[in-house]
């Protein structure tokens, strides 16, 4: 993947297949640390353990229409040659979650990209689901949250174009607030 | 037009939004909606689809084409990522592969506006044997 956010798309698909009721997206850019982390937390079905020792395996895939899975190694693949490090714990019935860590100004790192695009394709794509976005720039952290945000439009609808719209342009204005 | 930064800025614009929507609620009925679902496995955001789906969204809007797009997991057709599924209302659901912003663009005034069919629909075969 050329960005960082269709990686989050892709391992997001993940959570939703898996049945999650509940999403949590992190990120974190620390400059101290030199590290920028992504984590995505889900409550869906989970995985075994002997299911968990192979996802990272391309040649596994828990989809019956072909015989590869490309998302999780690609992903670990990109968190490693940007010096950094990737985690998936998982417990059956709880849910998954997924830890990449990547090196901030690494020059292998792919740039994070549209990543309020990705949010509100995720979001309004499963309007079923809460999803819970936190992004933070070293000090400053914004939280974008759909329970919140159903609050206050009460029945607008979160798949209309004029509405998504909107919410990606919130994101975006207070992603620029925390550079 | 004002940026919306934080939900009170959105309650605000809330009665706009509204407005907006119900005419476009007006102007249709549920069954008559064109409906469009991108394959979103890792094969078909490698190659694109997320763009894909960002101008059907923005263009069937601006274009008044009333259709509800949205993603689904892999269709299995990886060779001919991005696929996108297209229902028009009283047809059967066509996929469409290799689709770039150019077809994307065919799509909604070919297909879905005047019926055209298109090069490079996958063969699909909604119909099981008992269902005959």
């Amino acid at each position: 993947m050329k960005e960082l956010s269709l990686h989050v798309l892709d391992v997001i698909q993940n959570s939703v297949s898996a049945n999650a009721a509940n999403i949590h997206l992190i990120i974190h850019e620390n400059s101290s640390a030199e590290t920028l982390t992504i984590i995505i937390e889900d409550d869906g079905k989970g995985m075994a353990p002997e299911v968990l020792g192979k996802v990272t395996d391309p040649f596994f895939t828990s989809r019956t229409t072909r015989k590869v899975g490309l998302g999780i190694p690609l992903f670990k693949q990109n968190a490693e040659i940007s010096g950094g490090s990737f985690k998936i714990t998982s417990q059956l019935g709880k849910g998954t979650r997924v830890k990449a860590v990547f090196g901030l100004s690494h020059f292998d790192r792919p740039p994070l990209g549209d990543i309020a695009g990705v949010v509100m394709l995720m979001v309004s794509s499963n309007l079923h689901i809460n999803f819970f976005y936190q992004h933070k720039i070293d000090q400053k952290m914004y939280e974008f949250n759909t329970p919140e945000i159903k609050e206050v439009l009460e029945d607008l609808p979160l798949n209309d174009p004029a509405v998504i719209r909107h919410l990606k342009e919130m994101i975006n204005e207070n992603l620029k607030d925390l550079r | 037009m004002t940026k919306i930064k934080s939900l009170a800025d959105l309650k605000k614009m809330k009665s706009d939004l509204q407005s907006q929507i119900s005419i476009r609620q007006k102007s249709e009925n549920p069954e008559g909606r064109t409906l469009i679902r991108i394959g979103m496995g890792t094969s078909g955001i490698a190659s694109g689809a997320k763009q894909v789906m960002e101008f059907l969204m923005d263009e069937l809007e601006k274009r008044n084409v009333d259709a509800i797009v949205t993603q689904v997991g892999d269709m299995g057709y990886s060779y001919a990522d991005p696929t996108v599924e297209v229902t028009v209302p009283g047809k059967d659901p066509l996929v469409f592969g290799d689709v770039t912003i150019k077809k994307a663009d065919d799509i909604i005034e070919k297909y879905i506006k005047n019926g055209e069919l298109l090069d490079g629909i996958i063969p699909v075969n909604y119909e099981t044997i008992d269902k005959k």
